[in-house]
């Protein structure tokens, strides 16, 4: 009969430091893509047509036409790099991409040749150093809820930093939210809410509880949280990874600064 | 239909054809309806027979406005959920069903025509206003009744579970399911199927590669076209690292249900490991951006990845054989949610579940696709039909899997890895494939423009979350977790 303790101890620490020191946890996986404007030419739409969830458009304004990029519509799905003629469109490893303003993941022409600046942010003191979080999948394809149950593997092992996942809303300070937000799940996710003692924070987890992403809209799917709930940190990704999970988590108890702004992402 | 052998049948003749195909050995596999001209929908029966024989197709048209069918329920019970189905979101109506109730939408939804009708293009969510609903009578002094969802504990998908128990002793089990129902095979109407593949691969996250292969494969299938063999080879490896991560998570998760709790963290982190070689080598930890109907979006360069799972397999191998003599973890899972096999046929159990009680069947081995016909395709089987069989049909299948990763690489063609695809206009198709949970079809009809008009998926959890409540019935609530892990549901795949 095995010794569970003993094949445990046997096999070592497997916890990854993340964020700590930066060492990268994902390495080779893909993230958003980076847009390089002066490579873009004008008259071409490639991007924007295979596109599903609508990140790019072709929008039209005074100097002419212009590309728009929402990031919190990208789903990661490399079409716009793959089949883009000029390579403005660039595959990255670029996925740490919490915000905690909705404006912040459109790209914004003007900050094009400046540094992502570090955001101030208020502490929020009353739970700096602890956090218990409670889950509801509104709608989702499973993706974010395999990569949030990782969370609590040994590789990323979550507990280190004081964060917990809570069964009731009633412990909970942190409602984080999957999915587009179905017409089924709307009202168990407003129940859901309204339990929750306050002050009480809301994480719009994937692309879909952003925006909609790629199945958003129709009869039955919702666009995301917005409009529903209040979004206090906005995590795009199809799906985040759990390092990107984590960089979002401690981004709201401001133990991590936000990579980006105006729709750049800067390392 | 590519792999069929078609029966066009008027509506009164169906109930005889199908007591005849089911005298002859075969399974219903799913139904739906689609509207080839707006006023006349279609209804589609899909069967399977023995291994290489072609699926047996039936079509069923229904004319002169007609919005009727008899059911079929009370001969194959499976089809009970389709018929539903297609009754929420076709408008169909079927005589004589035995559940007759909505399922996919629930009470108080109401759309203002059907939601697969062409005509119906929703500016906004149809209105909804929640109403109770049916539950069947279930009475008795000390019956209680504990609805359990559709916010659970832990990270889980939503669903909402009745039951009806005495004590620790569940009398009846109620799932209440769609509470993610997206309305994707609506989403699909319009698309080109290039861009059709990134919502195929949002079906359901953990089947990603699995539901775009079978989709690419429908596509190719209506174009008549030759994939390049180095794809081929390729999509055999990406599914079966599909396979993997997902049956080593299933182990941990039913560790996690019996408390062995190094036993939970070592099977996630064996989860975790194969992602992050999933990451490595592909650019994405689920297998997304990959498949292209006409072959592979690009090429892959997989040297190293034999080394990296060799490495990890005798790892493997131990902790399922430490899992194997573990008493306090078996003791769990022996007896615990046995599935008879005639059950599992009856009711449409699919992939490990129907494995695990006697059934012996598997796409990848009986109607193979990409180059599963070049390899030996290991299909186990076990007769006890319990939480234990289905845990030991998974890890035959891990085993199995990295046999056919190696095989593949080892054989791997130079070449190109895709071919144009120009499917015709009008065309309709059929896709299929193996995944984890079980056999995925998807059936694609195509209008004048060469986009979709029509995509039915057909996902493994529909049809195990059909059967699984057969397990629960007279069971008790501690082991109601161990099973519901054993059966190893998606609900994004079930409620689409």
């Amino acid at each position: 009969m095995p010794v569970w303790t003993l094949y445990g101890l046997k096999r070592g620490v497997a916890t990854n430091s993340w964020p700590q020191g930066h060492e990268t946890t994902q390495h080779g996986v893909q993230g958003m893509p980076r847009f390089h404007p002066e490579r873009c030419k004008e008259g071409c739409q490639i991007c924007a047509d295979v596109c599903l969830p609508g990140a790019i458009r072709i929008a039209e304004t005074k100097n002419g036409e212009r590309l728009s990029l929402d990031y919190g519509k990208c789903v990661a799905c490399q079409m716009c790099t793959e089949f883009c003629p000029h390579d403005a469109m660039e595959k990255s490893e670029d996925w740490a991409f919490a915000v905690s303003k909705r404006a912040d993941l459109v790209w914004d022409e003007a900050l094009t040749s400046l540094p992502a600046r570090e955001l101030t942010q208020k502490i929020h003191s009353a739970f700096g150093r602890s956090l218990h979080i409670r889950h509801v999948d509104a709608g989702s394809c499973n993706g974010c809820e395999s990569e949030l149950q990782a969370l609590n593997n040994p590789y990323y092992n979550l507990h280190r930093l004081g964060i917990f996942f809570t069964p009731s809303p009633r412990f909970a300070d942190l409602l984080l939210v999957t999915g587009t937000v179905t017409y089924a799940m709307k009202e168990a996710l407003l129940e859901t809410y309204n339990a929750m003692p306050e002050p009480r924070w809301v994480m719009a987890m994937g692309t879909c509880a952003v925006s909609g992403g790629a199945v958003g809209g129709g009869y039955a799917c919702g666009r995301g949280v917005e409009g529903i709930l209040p979004v206090d940190i906005y995590v795009p990704g199809c799906p985040p990874n759990p390092a990107a999970m984590i960089q979002a988590l401690l981004l709201l108890l401001n133990r991590s600064t936000q990579l980006v702004q105006g729709g750049h992402f800067a390392k | 239909m590519n792999g069929t052998t078609e029966l066009r049948l008027s509506p009164d003749e169906l109930p005889e054809v199908c007591r005849t195909l089911l005298a002859e050995g075969a399974r219903l596999q799913m139904a739906y309806a689609w509207f080839p001209q707006p006023d006349t929908p279609e209804v589609i029966y899909l069967a399977d027979k023995k291994r290489l024989d072609l699926f047996p197709l039936l079509r069923c048209r229904l004319l002169d406005g007609r919005r009727e069918l008899p059911s079929l329920a009370a001969i194959t019970p499976l089809l009970g959920w389709y018929e539903r189905e297609i009754q929420d979101l076709c408008g169909i109506r079927f005589t004589g069903h035995p559940e007759p109730g909505p399922l996919v939408l629930h009470e108080g939804a109401e759309p203002p025509m059907p939601p697969l009708d062409p005509r119906y293009q929703p500016e906004e969510m149809m209105p909804y206003t929640p109403q109770p609903w049916h539950l069947p009578p279930v009475e008795g002094a000390d019956v209680q009744q504990l609805p359990f969802g559709p916010v659970r504990a832990d990270v889980l998908e939503s669903a909402q579970i009745v039951f009806y128990y005495v004590g620790e002793g569940i009398l009846h089990c109620h799932p209440r399911l769609f509470f993610k129902h997206r309305g994707i095979e609506k989403q699909f109407e319009g698309l080109s199927p290039l861009m059709s593949v990134v919502l195929a691969e949002r079906i359901s996250g953990v089947d990603s590669f699995a539901h775009a292969l079978a989709f690419c494969q429908a596509i190719e299938s209506a174009s008549a076209c030759e994939v390049p063999q180095r794809a081929l080879h390729l999509r055999v490896i990406l599914a079966e690292l599909e396979r993997l991560y997902n049956h080593l998570h299933y182990l941990g998760h039913l560790c996690h249900t019996t408390t062995l709790k190094v036993g939970e963290a070592q099977g996630k982190l064996f989860e975790e490991q194969c992602k992050q070689i999933n990451g490595t080598f592909t650019g994405s930890r689920f297998l997304r951006g990959l498949v292209r109907p006409g072959g592979m979006r690009r090429d892959l360069d997989l040297s190293g990845l034999a080394e990296q799972l060799r490495r990890l397999e005798p790892q493997i191998a131990d902790y399922m054989a430490e899992l194997e003599t573990t008493n306090s973890h078996l003791d769990r899972l022996l007896t615990t949610g046995p599935l008879p096999r005639q059950v599992a046929f009856d009711q449409g159990a699919s992939g490990p579940i129907k494995r695990a009680s006697g059934i012996q069947r598997d796409l990848r081995w009986s109607h193979p696709y990409a180059a599963y016909g070049s390899f030996t395709v290991d299909v186990p089987v076990r007769t006890e039909g319990d939480a234990h069989a289905r845990s030991q049909i998974r890890m035959e299948e891990i085993r199995a899997s990295l046999k056919l990763i190696y095989s593949a690489l080892e054989q791997m063609p130079s070449g190109p890895v895709s071919a144009e695809v120009r499917p015709a206009p009008g065309a309709e198709a059929i896709g299929w494939c193996e995944s984890t949970r079980g056999s995925i079809y998807h059936c694609v009809h195509l209008d004048e423009t060469g986009r979709l008009a029509r995509v039915k998926v057909k996902s493994p959890s529909f049809s195990n979350w059909r059967v699984f409540p057969f397990t629960v019935h007279d069971s008790n609530m501690m082991d109601y977790a161990i099973n519901e892990a054993s059966f190893g549901l998606t609900m994004a795949g079930c409620d689409r």
